[in-house]
This record gives C-alpha cells, sequence and structure tokens, in this order.
C-alpha cells in the first residue's frame, strides 16, 4: 500500500482514505505528485464501469512540491479533459472555472499532498458541494502548509519544525491543529517568552 | 470608537486598564463574589455542567441573572473595541449565522432589560426596537431581523456591550459547528483558525481529555440542550498580569510578561483566570450560544479569602505537569506554589466553592 499512514495523534486533521468509483453525473478529480498513482487505481478499480466512467471524466494534475511528475499516468488514462497545470495555485485557478460548469450530482476525487487536497476541497465545498460527495487519498509529501497565526501569512512546503514565517519573519514552531477552511496546520511563534531563544530546526515533514 | 458610546463611570463602574499600566483590580465586594472553581483541594477534568440558574441563597453571586454585569463592564467594553481596532478578524459569523446572531441580541437585551433595568431598557413596537444601554452611553431604534438598521451585524453589535466572548455553534450531522464568535478576551485560541471546526476539531489541542471520553460525553449532552434551560460550567487558567486578551495573535506581545514573574512579585502578578462558561439553545436557528467570561483574580485579593488562599495553594502544588503545561504556567508553577504557601497552613478546607460565611 502507497497512500500515507497518519498516527492517529491529531483530532482536527481530515482522515483520509482510498479513492473508490462511485457513481455519478461527472467526475471531477485533482491530484498532484504521487496522487496520479490513486488516480490510476481509481480507474483500475473501476472494472467494466471504466470507459463509461472515464468518459464523464475531467482531471487536473500539478507536479507535487518535491518536483514529483508523475503526469504519464494521467496523460495514459485519455480522460476526455485532463489539465497538467504548474502548480498547486495555477490548479486551482483552472478548478474554479471547471466548477462554474459542473452540477450536482458530480462525485470528486482529491489525492496527493494534504495542501492540495485542502484548498481543492474547500473551493469545493464553497462553490455547495455536499462534504460527502468528496473522497480523498493522501499520497506523497507530507510537507505542511501553515498559516502563521499572528501575521495570517501562509508559508508553503514547510519541512522543519521551527521554521522561519515566510511572510513576518518570527519563527514559528508547527502546532498539531488543522483548520479545514484555512487548508492549513498553525504556526505560532516559538520564542514569544523568551525571544532569541530559538531551537534548532529538525526535519520533520518530507 | 465607530459604535459611538460614551463610557459613563458612574461611582459603580471602575475606570482602569487591562494593557500597558494594568490599572484592573477587584474591589473587597468583587473578591468575595469572585467564582472560585475549585470545590475541593485538586483538579482533574470533569464534565461539570449544571443548570444556568441562580443559587439559592447566595443572590449576590455571578450566577444570578444570565449575563452578569459587574464593575469591570464599561471598562472590558473599552478594551473590546480597542482589540477590534487592531484586528478586526476577532469577530466573524459564517453566512448562515445571521439569524443565530439576532436569536443572541434578543436574549442578551432581553436579560439585560430585565435584570438591570437601571441600566439597560429594551421597548418594542412590533418589529420596531428601542434599546437605551446607560452606561455606554447607546441608544438604538433598529428593526428587528434587519441587519441594515444597526451599525454592524446583530452578534458584533450586542457583544460589543456584552463582558465575556461569545461563540455560536450551528447543529448538523449529530455535531456542532463553530460558525460565528466575538472572541476578544480568550486564553489563547484563534477564533480566526478554529471557525468552521467541529465539536471534536476545535478542541483537538487540549491534552488527556480525548482519552477520557470527556468531549464524546459532552457533544451529546449538549446536543440535546432546550431552548430557555442554559447550563454553566468552569473553566480556568494562569495569567500573568491581568491581561483579558491573551490571544496567540498577540502572544509575541505579551509572552515575554510570563517572565517576569519572581518570587516576590506573585501575588499581584499572578491572576488566576476563571471562565464561566454557559450554554442556551436558541429559538429561531436551533443554534447554540457559548458564553465565554473571564473573571480575573490577582492572587494578593484571593488569599484575603483563607479558604481560597489553602486551597489554591494544594490545586497548583499537585497539578498534573501536562495540565499545568497546557494551561501556560508550567514555567512559573514553583514559584506559585511557594508564595502560596504562606497562606496555607494546612488546615482542613470546607466542601464547596464559596468562602467562609
Amino acid at each position: 500500500m502507497t497512500k500515507t499512514e497518519f498516527p492517529p495523534a491529531i483530532k482536527s486533521r481530515p482522515v483520509y482514505g482510498e479513492l473508490a468509483p462511485r457513481s455519478g453525473t461527472a467526475h471531477v478529480i485533482v491530484a498532484d505528485g504521487e496522487g496520479a498513482a490513486a488516480v490510476a487505481a481509481l480507474f483500475d478499480k473501476a472494472g467494466d464501469a471504466r470507459a463509461a466512467m472515464l468518459a464523464k471524466t475531467h482531471i487536473l494534475y500539478a507536479p507535487g512540491p518535491t518536483g514529483v511528475d508523475q503526469w504519464p499516468l494521467i496523460a495514459a488514462l485519455c480522460a476526455p479533459q485532463a489539465q497538467r497545470t504548474p502548480s498547486v495555485s495555477t490548479l486551482l485557478f483552472r478548478l474554479a472555472r471547471v466548477l462554474q460548469d459542473t452540477h450536482m450530482g458530480a462525485q470528486f476525487y482529491l489525492s496527493g499532498t494534504e495542501g492540495l487536497m485542502g484548498q481543492a476541497q474547500r473551493d469545493i465545498m464553497a462553490t455547495g458541494f455536499p462534504f460527502a460527495d468528496i473522497q480523498t487519498e493522501h499520497r506523497g509529501s507530507t510537507l505542511r502548509r501553515v498559516q502563521c497565526v499572528h501575521c495570517k501569512g501562509m508559508t508553503e512546503n514547510v519541512a522543519t519544525d521551527p521554521f522561519k514565517c515566510s511572510h513576518c519573519g518570527l519563527h514559528l514552531f508547527v502546532r498539531d491543529h488543522y483548520s479545514r477552511r484555512l487548508a492549513a496546520f498553525q504556526g505560532v511563534n516559538i520564542d514569544a517568552e523568551d525571544p532569541g531563544q530559538i531551537p534548532a530546526a529538525v526535519e520533520r515533514f518530507k | 470608537m465607530s459604535l459611538d458610546f460614551k463610557p459613563t463611570f458612574d461611582g459603580f463602574f471602575r475606570d482602569e486598564t487591562f494593557v500597558g499600566d494594568f490599572t484592573f483590580r477587584n474591589s473587597p465586594a468583587s473578591i468575595r463574589r469572585f467564582p472560585f472553581p475549585f470545590d475541593r483541594d485538586e483538579y482533574m477534568y470533569s464534565v461539570n455542567i449544571e443548570p444556568h440558574v441562580p443559587v439559592v441563597g447566595r443572590p449576590n453571586s455571578v450566577f444570578q441573572h444570565a449575563f452578569d454585569v459587574d464593575e469591570h463592564y464599561v471598562s472590558e467594553m473599552r478594551d473590546r473595541a480597542r482589540v477590534l481596532a487592531q484586528d478586526p478578524l476577532r469577530c466573524q459569523s459564517l453566512p448562515h449565522m445571521e439569524l443565530a446572531g439576532w436569536d443572541l441580541l434578543e436574549l442578551i437585551m432581553e436579560s439585560k432589560a430585565r435584570d438591570y433595568p437601571q441600566w439597560f431598557s429594551l421597548s418594542k413596537s412590533g418589529d420596531q426596537w428601542h434599546w437605551i444601554n446607560r452606561p455606554l452611553g447607546i441608544e438604538q431604534r433598529f428593526t428587528f431581523l434587519d441587519s441594515s438598521t444597526l451599525p454592524y451585524g446583530p452578534l458584533e453589535y450586542i457583544t460589543r456591550q456584552t463582558q465575556g466572548d461569545f461563540t455560536l455553534q450551528d447543529e448538523r450531522d449529530q455535531n456542532l459547528w463553530v460558525d460565528a464568535g466575538m472572541v476578544t478576551t480568550q486564553a489563547d485560541w484563534s477564533l480566526d483558525f478554529d471557525i468552521g471546526m467541529n465539536f471534536f476539531e476545535w478542541h483537538a489541542p487540549v491534552p488527556l481529555a480525548h482519552e477520557k471520553g470527556i468531549f464524546d460525553r459532552a457533544l451529546k449532552f449538549l446536543l440535546k440542550l432546550q431552548n430557555g434551560a442554559p447550563v454553566r460550567r468552569f473553566n480556568w487558567t494562569m495569567t500573568v498580569n491581568p491581561l483579558l486578551d491573551t490571544a496567540p495573535e498577540t502572544y509575541p506581545e505579551w509572552g515575554t510578561m510570563r517572565t517576569t514573574v519572581t518570587p516576590e512579585n506573585v501575588g499581584e502578578k499572578l491572576h488566576l483566570r476563571v471562565e464561566l462558561q454557559a450554554l442556551f439553545r436558541l429559538p429561531r436557528s436551533n443554534a447554540i450560544a457559548f458564553s465565554i467570561r473571564a473573571y480575573l483574580g490577582r492572587f494578593d485579593e484571593l488569599v484575603t479569602v483563607p479558604k481560597w488562599g489553602r486551597r489554591l495553594h494544594r490545586v497548583v502544588r499537585d497539578l498534573h505537569p501536562d495540565l499545568a503545561a497546557y494551561k501556560g504556567f508550567l514555567r512559573n508553577r514553583d514559584a506559585m506554589a511557594q508564595w502560596l504557601s504562606q497562606y496555607d497552613d494546612g488546615a482542613p478546607t470546607s466542601p464547596g466553592i464559596w468562602p467562609e460565611d
């Protein structure tokens, strides 16, 4: 099994599952990095329904934060609509356009990094689609997207704890507390009580 | 201040600050009615929920009215306006929560006009309402359920005039979702981060309690909450200096204050911060309003009640270190226990929270 297994310690972190085919009026698929393999596996599970499902499928894909690019796995599916985007932010821009033409009854499949899935889920739900129509499967990098609780700036692809906020420059520890609305973990100033006493950064997320 | 309030300090309300020169104090009468949260000499989590009703024989207690108004009211509202001016994200309401905001406005206005007629009045003619708040110098005519007739949304309007933080919980999928709030006097949690979370998610950082099943039982209880039958519980922590606003947002500003405690100044620096939390089912929205009213008691004020001095010493000394760390006072715990020990002669204490009669 290549899907990521997380320890159950963080109660506010989403529980990710495994993508499985469902019946729907359309299938919108969003993936990055190693998530491409989960998308390929999804269609393998469809069996006889594979061709019919593919015919109603739109896939958006971006390389992962560590540079993993499995676009050939997506291209090989020959979905009627599939776009490779250069970054997550570009992908979300395209997703917003796709959602304009997507109707109730569509099914959503998200796979790859937590940051990508969280932001895509946020945008899909903001459009009015129900939570229950969105499936997620974590694959690949566990780099974290973190909001600085002080300046509110987002730092993408955080690998170490503590790390330096890419906006206000404060040194932040990564609290194990996740907001689905922000699709981010919380970063809190680590030397607020003892300014300048910053522990060595440890690589916690890869 | 955009609420256009003209506060008056008429001899009852104290003119004091919760920042800068920290002139906050409790009068002797205010100390006697302090909601001391420990009913025994030790502390561990429990689902300590009881009906939010007056306590028989204690007419002056903080439990007497749904929304206690005390000598700190005007200064606390001035402090809230200061915090909101610096960070408007402290008050947020997701779009589906406006009706719950009106429910809360109605509950607070009706309660205060009934319980404190010398300070507040509400008159209605159909949906045309007339509200007077004398301590803050506010008079407002508005149309109930029409937000365009108020200077703010209903939640923000009424909680700029009410002590304590408020959150509004939507109920769906057998869970409660914190979808709106006014949070400027919090013990280190961020509304901006937590808004939209369900009951288990927003409590995620609390240690020990998930494993004890506290949140499962509490949620089960709260989902059965009925309109007209509010409940309450205590929570507590410690705060260095009388800061109402100990938000994570401003932690770099107040964090260093925790390092200013010395064996000599414990009595004036350390404050027991008690949250009187009450929950109200709202009639139209079916949402649950959660009020989190923070009371600050300086250590040297609290030890003027001998029973509380003894008990506070025993609780601080014996608290589980994980809880002391979560509540943010592990680094000062030894100094606190040492200072408090001079008020503990080892004598037994009587059960219950009340000072000796």
